[in-house]
């Protein structure tokens, strides 16, 4: 007798059952803040409500997508946000008024990302010290470009943040288009499959022969794409840049991607899950707060609170996975 | 013995020591084609580090290896993957994040592109198929859903299982430690059917009629070196207890312990039952007694220490333990040492109501505690007030014992705490631990070295979280050891 033989099997339907439903609760935690939404203010589901309540969901879906591939990798992007404001502050200036030296800054933001990446990784260096210099680093390269809230994104930019669909909002399209690169990417193609065990299992892959310096040097050139992208999105939204601009979205992303269903280490991540998350979050930070009638005052501890509670929620549902 | 077949693996006097520890110390072992070894021995014999050099994960010291022919001056994972050669760890090297196929992909390579999801989890449930009918498991299932037992099946299909490069050896060790008998007779006649298809295998297991029945040649390790290799039908249990044990004359004894009288003279100071005992024995030790706990590593003596622990802070029904604890680490960087404090704090820890003046703690006492057990011990340094880590491992060590003595423990709780720790240092921490159990401490003493329990009044040994033996002073010896932790294992 073994003590695999001692442990009875575990109960197969439950199990699933239970899965499942952690696998829906970003979907669920969604549908309850439309449903909030729908009964505080019907007006608002609409092709219009929705297209200005999900207005900023744009960047804060890519930024959480960015911070997911660095979840990813057990690590974690303190430096995500004033990344964005940076972006944000070079597509206002440079991109516009000197394409190719917008465009060369953007790609050099992409390689120190991958840099930063491989710095974590061979020097062996907590993430988290690494980004949060770096988000001193970003916010002042911002406010050298930018003193002064101001610039104008570029026309084109503008041109497709103001995009409208027939039928769907944009916002809504675009959500699912990041959602849908992010799952293919990693979840379905071979080196995803990599990229992930990297986090689960970093010894097994080395010794099955992958690189974890590619590895990780991926997942953080991922990380500053769409890093560009939500900065870019979000100055195509705002039309003008300012330094701070992006401050929050550093905790915004890591929220989003918890929400999701990400775990903090593990290598446990759901693209699908984090857009799901970032949208919640941007529904729930400031359109249902308004509905309720919570003062602009209370606002971001409301956004706490809720943030809490869906948390809490799904860490009930696995401890009880967990319980056999 | 003329090998008739081809030699595929030819290892000559392979060395490898960690610190003080000689893991391997001039270890010949050679293996053929389609041939199946296996490496029998006791904790720490060396089998484990002798598998890690054939798979390249550990650079030997010294020694040289043939493998396929070929002298290896560079040997690597990667070189040792690219001949073929699979292993199947004890620590279970799979993904939990990941699906089964996604976890077979991982180890091949060759598959990739469109439908490689496809293609991997073929690969894995065709080898599932074969190895272990009726497996239960599903290529689309996450690891960490799985069961231990079946997570345990996927790695040993995975390293079966063949994309690009034939698999020519694959090392199993302890690959039935989480199987049931059914799965694992399953895995012992593919491992035949393996070898009779011109694969080699290398069998680890503690199990030791698995190894006798499933293979061609044993070998059989001890104090890092094999000291004897035969072929399979030579050998029965009580050659192969024998030869891991070695018969060797009983050693005079340690000088005279604290005489223990019949039970019930002295005062019971722990009595529990462990978790998974399933008969009604139980753990009791004495007051001034030495207690050794022994069996395999991780069979469930280190568990019976943190039960005693928690005992004896949150009283429970099944454990009386009447007088304080400490516990002594043995992972001495993991659970023991405070790596940025000093000395003198990493000892006076344990102590801090001692220190106490007004609301505040006194360094003075603290200073005065350290530094007479720096006497006491021989802690070798100039000043207590430098970092721990200036110190080497066994003195370490010793802070760590003197933070357990200079508490008011009265039960002493010892988890392995010589892993590591040079022979001079073991000595005076023996006289230690006998000078105080005779003033009447009481010693728990987890020990994976048969050696160590002569120290010891008593010891129990244990098997899968339970104890299956007591063994009373004079049976104290590795032969009896070694007979109670395999006894009755089919």
């Amino acid at each position: 007798m073994s003590v695999a033989a001692a442990v009875p099997p575990a109960n197969a339907s439950g199990a699933e059952w239970r899965r499942r439903l952690r696998a829906a609760l970003p979907a669920l935690s969604l549908a309850l803040v439309i449903a909030a939404i729908a009964w505080l203010n019907p007006r608002a589901i609409s092709y219009f409500g929705f297209t200005l309540m999900l207005n900023l969901a744009i960047p804060i879906a890519l930024a959480t997508m960015a911070q997911m591939f660095v979840i990813a990798g057990n690590d974690l992007d303190l430096s995500i946000g004033t990344f964005v404001g940076f972006v944000c502050c070079v597509a206002a200036t440079w991109l516009r008024d000197e394409p190719g030296l917008g465009v060369l800054t953007l790609i050099g933001c992409v390689a120190l990302y991958a840099a930063l990446g491989a710095l974590i990784y061979l020097r062996n260096l907590p993430s988290i010290v690494v980004t949060l210099g770096m988000s001193f680093v970003w916010q002042g390269l911002a406010i050298l470009l930018l003193p002064k809230p101001g610039g104008k994104a570029p026309g084109w930019l503008l041109a497709i943040m103001g995009v409208k669909p027939p039928f769907i909002p944009f916002p809504i399209v675009a959500a699912v288009v990041i959602a849908g690169v992010g799952y293919f990417g990693l979840m379905r193609t071979s080196y995803g499959a990599i990229l992930r065990a990297s986090g689960g299992n970093a010894l097994a892959i080395e010794r099955a022969g992958w690189s974890l310096l590619r590895a990780k040097m991926t997942l953080f050139a991922l990380a500053g794409i769409f890093g560009v992208l939500s900065g870019m999105a979000l100055v195509g939204i705002t039309t003008s840049a300012d330094a701070n601009i992006g401050n929050g979205y550093t905790l915004l992303s890591i929220a989003g991607v918890i929400l999701g269903g990400g775990e903090f280490v593990g290598g446990s991540v759901s693209p699908i899950g984090a857009v799901l998350g970032a949208l919640t979050m941007a529904m729930a930070a400031s359109p249902l707060l308004t509905f309720m009638h919570i003062p602009p005052d209370w606002q971001v501890a409301a956004n706490g609170a809720i943030l809490i509670i869906v948390l809490a929620a799904r860490v009930v549902i696995t401890r009880k996975g967990s319980d056999r | 013995m003329g090998d008739a077949r081809a030699s595929l693996v030819d290892f000559v006097g392979v060395e490898k020591s960690y610190g003080a520890v000689q893991a391997l110390d001039g270890a010949d072992f050679s293996l053929g084609a389609g041939e199946c070894v296996g490496v029998v021995g006791h904790n720490g014999a060396g089998k484990s580090t002798l598998m890690h050099v054939l798979n390249g994960g550990v650079t030997p010291d010294r020694g040289r290896l043939v493998v396929a022919g070929a002298e290896q001056l560079h040997w690597t994972s990667a070189r040792a993957q690219a001949l073929g050669l699979r292993c199947v760890f004890q620590e279970l090297s799979l993904c939990p994040n990941l699906t089964v196929a996604e976890n077979a992909r991982v180890v091949h390579p060759a598959i990739y592109g469109f439908g490689w999801r496809r293609r991997a989890g073929r690969l894995i449930l065709d080898k599932l198929d074969e190895i272990f009918p009726g497996h239960g498991v599903r290529p689309g299932d996450l690891v960490q859903d799985l069961t231990i037992g079946r997570r345990q099946m996927v790695e040993i299909a995975r390293a079966f299982s063949v994309s690009d490069a034939a698999a020519r050896l694959v090392i199993l060790d302890e690959p039935t430690s989480s199987l049931d008998a059914h799965t694992a007779a399953q895995l012992l006649a593919h491992v035949r059917r393996s070898v009779e298809a011109g694969v080699s295998c290398v069998l680890i297991s503690h199990i030791l009629g698995e190894v006798l029945s499933a293979c061609d040649r044993i070998v059989v390790m001890r104090d890092g070196k094999v000291v004897l290799a035969d072929v399979a039908r030579n050998f029965d249990r009580a050659k192969l207890v024998g030869a891991m044990g070695g018969i060797e004359p009983e050693s005079p004894r340690a000088q005279g312990a604290a005489a223990i009288g019949a039970r019930g003279e002295t005062r019971v100071v722990v009595r529990l039952r462990p978790e998974r005992q399933a008969d009604d024995r139980e753990f009791v030790a004495l007051e001034g007694e030495i207690v050794g706990l022994a069996g395999l590593a991780g069979h469930g003596q280190t568990d019976l220490l943190l039960a005693t622990f928690a005992a004896a802070s949150h009283s429970r029904a099944t454990a009386t333990v009447s007088a304080p604890v400490a516990l002594v680490a043995g992972d001495r960087q993991s659970d023991g040492v405070f790596p940025g404090w000093s000395i003198a704090n990493n000892i006076g820890v344990r102590s801090l109501k001692k220190f106490r003046s007004g609301p505040l703690l006194s360094g003075r006492l603290e200073d005065k505690l350290a530094n007479a057990w720096r006497e006491r011990i021989k802690i070798r340094t100039p000043d207590v007030h430098s970092n721990i880590l200036s110190l080497s491992g066994g003195n370490q060590q010793k802070a760590l014992f003197a933070r357990a003595l200079a508490s008011d423990a009265r039960i002493m709780l010892m988890d392995d705490p010589m892993r590591g720790v040079d022979f001079g240092t073991k000595l005076e921490v023996y006289d230690l631990i006998r000078a105080e159990a005779a003033r009447g401490r009481t010693f728990l003493w987890y020990t994976t070295e048969v050696e160590e329990l002569k120290n010891c009044d008593r010891a129990y040994v244990f098997r899968n979280g339970a104890i299956v033996a007591e063994l009373a002073r004079d049976e104290l010896n590795e032969e009896q050891v070694i007979h109670s932790s395999f006894a009755g294992v089919a």
